[in-house]
């Protein structure tokens, strides 16, 4: 057989190539399949009265004009819908303590969040239900609120859950080393400061989006999905509706956008499901712009107290912080709402050799939307507490910002090893990284720009952040706390009679290229042309079992899979090669869809075969029974994650005069071990890279004292567009992760983990010259203005 | 009051005779009445640019526009870009560049691109940024469609 680690080397290759999508000229015709696009037979569509306020007793909902209205076909509220839902809770063992109350699609009592669905209409028309939602008049009782996470813990703060007894839902400590005795030393130096993390929110292109299609003569729901993991919500579905989890079949087409949004089971979309199941007819439910910002999850929200101490040559001697996050009045479910704590409690200083580290997370009920994982969960928090805090440590003992990470950064050559947090670290590359980047940005030069300029008065700053990512998650992340998400995923592959080989997968594609990169590994490892391989991903009644595509997981566990299948089918084909050719299965070998001999000469085609073994099996041997189909599955058996690393720089222009920060430059050294296609894993590192300058300068969810988010248009909260946003260099260190044969890790998001710290520690570059600092996040002009002290 | 009105329009080269709800707006008239789905809504207010497409030749929001105003007009959509040919070589780039990932954006992307390169655009990429700033796009971190962009303008592909 060949030997899988050199099938890279092979002639008609794929893998390591820059393979432009196959999928990318359906979408660029106009030929897309996203949930919106799709009509069905008899289908109607939803609309939700959502809550005015942020706390409030809900005294009386008069739905009577609603139910006269054109075009109207139910109208129910929460206790209409109640009887048909089995209530959902937020919690995961493995995250001890963590507390949350029971959700319903529909809140029945007391509304808990300004945009909390109240009462559904479905109607024939979107527009005429929204038409309907107009009719429906809220009587409210309003309750006190506790919107702010700061005083939500306050003993006289108004209390969301009064079985709770307060508003904590889950605190964590980590303890390692003697950090009070260390930030007692007389030999170090201190940092301490505070780090605030605005609330802001994915903004998918596509809103989230559903049809669900309920056939009650088979009690059979089929739910089309713009979302990530198909799997889980076959499970939610099933469970919480009462159905067979075989009878509920997700499926995922074109997906506008995820990044973690779309992974969450939000009521309206189980009311719209509901609505179908009561109804006997498909209903459809598509989100606008004001409700995705009102009902999308938020993300960050982080408030952090942090403190550093280092030696007088440079050495970390304490790292130690206290978080608050606030995460609206439930935890999300079934992920829960403590992952993004908890991540910024085990991958804070994960670069560094840290001996002494003291952090602490509070997670705290407010009366807000939900906050929950989205794009590099907890890692834009975690790496902009340390290394913002190493930067301001080398000012202040006059250390370069690089010198100081070449003296703390964990030596390359000293994995296998554990972080401070105790998160267990392998194959990863900080030294190499940093020295790359470094000279692909031309370092020396920079600076010496940067001093020219300041006595001309241009405030430009340079900003670095060294990084970790998690990526490719095994089951200790979700499956081990109880929830219903696969770490595994797996892959079927079969040669088909005209010599073409169908795949299916249970990762799936939101624009990534897991799709490409499935047939690539399909194509290279089983020897055919890329145009011979059709791809099926996002349909739980057709492909494998598994968890989807998160947490950077696609390329590295799902690919794995595609890997182990295409190995195992080509055994299966040189094996009925060998009897019909009277050879030994080792001396044959499959290239660009023909059998040949190890040297290349072609023996027969692939269709040849497989025509034999289906049509014409007289032709084989009785005691042949050929299968020219396999299935592998995969997961990660050794370590919690795979970790990544990755070292970014930014070069930002403060105007000391607008406020306004100007990225010049940024440059991203990214090692995800085997970089399966350049082309698709550089544009991902990018578009990363701008979601993290977002949320590092631009987005905010804004809400009012009294709980009402203030800016739900695309023309109020500011996304990052093609104009403000610099051309972003990206570089590969290739230090394939020992845990697979492919060797790929993910790639997912270390633009977006790594960019806020490396844009925060270039702002405050620029601005330490004049003897100021900003440290809250986005920031914005007024906050530099104000870090001025001229506002 | 009458809540629908008669319309004559050519979409796509397509004489189109419709009775539509006058507060129906452009795009969702193409995409619910003529099943014309590649225009996309992604906001609904003008902003993301996700519904940009051409009429009588000039690119515009659909979802700012009534149908009723393009009462008599010549619209042409992401389909009908690619069928005429008239989008083929800026396809071709944007996929040799992967300047598209979950490709919602596309469509409109492409609109704005073609209104720019058909204008005699120079390949500049702060003029091409500038150019496309109304087209929002979550994925990519824009530095591909630039890059494929100019690579039409400097004749780098051919369709």
């Amino acid at each position: 057989m060949t030997n899988p680690l050199t099938l890279y080397d092979r002639p008609n290759s794929y893998i390591g190539h820059s393979v432009p999508r196959p999928d990318a000229r359906r979408l660029s015709e106009g030929r897309g399949r996203f949930v919106d696009d799709k009509v069905l037979p008899r289908m109607v569509h939803a609309a939700f009265v959502r809550s005015d306020m942020a706390h409030a007793r809900i005294t009386s909902i008069d739905i009577s004009d609603a139910k006269n209205s054109p075009g109207v076909i139910a109208v129910w509220t929460g206790a209409d819908l109640a009887p048909h839902v089995e209530p959902y809770v937020g919690v995961l063992s493995h995250l001890a303590g963590l507390r949350s109350a029971p959700q319903m699609p529909l809140a029945d009592d007391v509304a808990r969040w300004q945009g909390e669905p109240l009462a559904m209409i479905v109607a024939t028309s979107r527009a005429l239900a929204e038409d309907a939602v107009a009719l429906v008049t809220v009587e409210y009782e309003e309750l006190p609120a506790a919107c702010d996470m700061e005083t939500a813990l306050d003993p006289d703060a108004p209390v969301i859950h009064q079985e709770f007894g307060s508003n904590l839902a889950w605190e964590r400590t980590v303890d390692v080393g003697d950090t009070k005795a260390a930030f007692s030393r007389t030999d170090v130096t201190l940092v301490e400061r505070e780090l605030r993390f605005g609330r802001h929110t994915g903004v998918t292109l596509e809103a989230r989006a559903a049809i669900a299609d309920f056939d009650p003569s088979e009690d059979h729901l089929t739910f089309h999905y713009s979302g990530q993991a198909p799997h889980m919500m076959q499970f939610i579905f099933a469970k919480h509706l009462g159905l067979a989890e075989e009878n509920v079949r997700i499926i995922a087409e074109d997906v506008g956008g995820s990044f973690g949004i779309k992974i969450h089971t939000y009521g309206d979309e189980i009311a719209t499901a509901i609505a179908s199941r009561l109804l006997k007819r498909p209903v459809k439910f598509v989100a606008d712009r004001h409700e995705s910002f009102l009902t999308d999850i938020h993300a960050r929200d982080h408030v952090v107290h942090g403190k550093m101490a280092v030696t007088q040559d440079g050495q970390i001697a304490a790292l130690a912080f206290d978080d608050v996050t606030g995460i609206g009045p439930f935890s999300m479910y079934p992920r829960t709402s403590a992952i993004e704590a908890n991540q910024v409690l085990n991958l804070t200083g994960a670069p560094y050799d840290i001996e002494n580290y003291h952090a602490r997370a509070r997670v705290v009920f407010q009366n807000k939307n939900m906050m929950c994982q989205y794009r590099a969960v907890g890692h834009p928090i975690a790496m902009a507490i340390c290394d913002g805090l190493l930067e301001d440590a080398a000012a202040a003992i006059g250390l370069d910002p690089v010198e100081i990470r070449r003296r703390n950064l964990m030596r390359d050559d000293s994995y296998p090893r554990a972080s401070a947090s105790g998160m267990k670290l392998d194959d990863l590359s900080h030294q190499k990284a940093l020295e790359r980047l470094v000279d692909m940005m031309r370092y020396e030069a920079l600076r010496e720009d940067q001093a020219r300029l300041r006595n001309e008065g241009v405030f430009r700053g340079i900003g670095f952040c060294s990084m970790v990512e998690v990526t490719n998650p095994s089951p200790m992340f979700y499956g081990i706390g109880g929830a219903p998400i696969a770490s595994q995923d797996g892959a079927t592959i079969r040669l088909d009679a005209g010599g073409g080989i169908q795949v299916s997968s249970s990762v799936t594609e939101q624009g990534q290229g897991t799709n490409t990169i499935l047939a690539q590994i399909a194509a290279d490892i089983f020897g055919v042309d890329l145009d011979r391989v059709r791809i099926k991903t996002g349909d739980t009644e057709v492909t494998p079992y598994g968890g989807g595509t998160w947490a950077s997981r696609g390329a590295g566990i799902g690919g794995e899979a595609m890997l182990q299948a295409a190995v195992a089918l080509k055994e299966q084909v040189l094996d009925v090669a060998a009897v019909i050719l009277q050879a030994k299965p080792d001396d044959l070998d499959i290239k660009a869809g023909k059998i040949t001999d190890t040297d290349g000469t072609e023996r027969m085609d692939l269709s040849d075969l497989a025509r034999t073994v289906y049509y014409r099996g007289n032709e084989l041997p009785s005691d042949l029974k050929p299968e020219l189909i396999a299935t592998r599955h995969y997961r990660v058996t050794d370590f919690p994650f795979v970790f990544t690393n990755g070292a970014m720089a930014a070069h930002v222009e403060v105007d000391t005069d607008t406020g306004i920060i100007r990225v010049l430059d940024f440059w991203a050294v990214e090692d995800c071990g085997r970089v399966l296609n350049p082309l698709l894993v550089d544009e991902q590192i990018r578009g990363g890279v701008v979601q993290g300058i977002g949320g590092a300068l631009y987005e905010e969810c804004l809400y009012s004292e009294d709980g009402q988010m203030l800016n739900t248009t695309m023309a109020d909260y500011l996304v990052p567009m093609s104009a403000e946003m610099p051309d972003i260099h990206v570089a590969h260190i290739e230090t394939p992760t020992k845990t697979s044969v492919l060797g790929a890790k993910g790639a997912g998001e270390a633009g977006t983990g790594g960019a806020p710290g490396a844009i925060l520690n270039a702002v405050n570059d620029a601005l330490r010259p004049l003897n100021s600092s900003l440290w809250q996040m986005p920031m914005t002009p007024e906050r530099v203005l104000k870090a001025l002290g001229k506002v | 009051m009458k809540q629908t009105a008669q319309i004559s329009l050519t979409v796509n080269g397509e004489t189109v005779e419709a009775d539509v709800p006058v507060r129906r707006n452009l795009v969702d008239f193409l995409r619910q009445d003529l099943g014309l789905t590649g225009s996309h809504v992604g906001c609904e207010h003008g902003v993301c640019g996700a519904c940009t497409l051409e009429v009588d030749g000039r690119m515009v929001r659909g979802c700012l526009m009534l149908a009723v105003q393009a009462n008599g007009a010549n619209v042409t959509t992401v389909e009908g870009l690619a069928d005429s040919g008239r989008s083929a070589a800026l396809r071709q780039s944007f996929m040799a560049r992967n300047a598209l990932q979950c490709g919602f954006c596309t469509p409109g992307m492409l609109a704005s691109a073609i209104e720019y390169i058909e204008a005699g655009g120079a390949s500049d990429r702060n003029a091409i940024r500038e150019h496309l700033s109304g087209n929002y796009c979550r994925c990519t971190g824009y530095q591909a469609i630039v890059d494929a962009v100019c690579d039409v303008i400097d004749g780098r592909v051919s369709a």
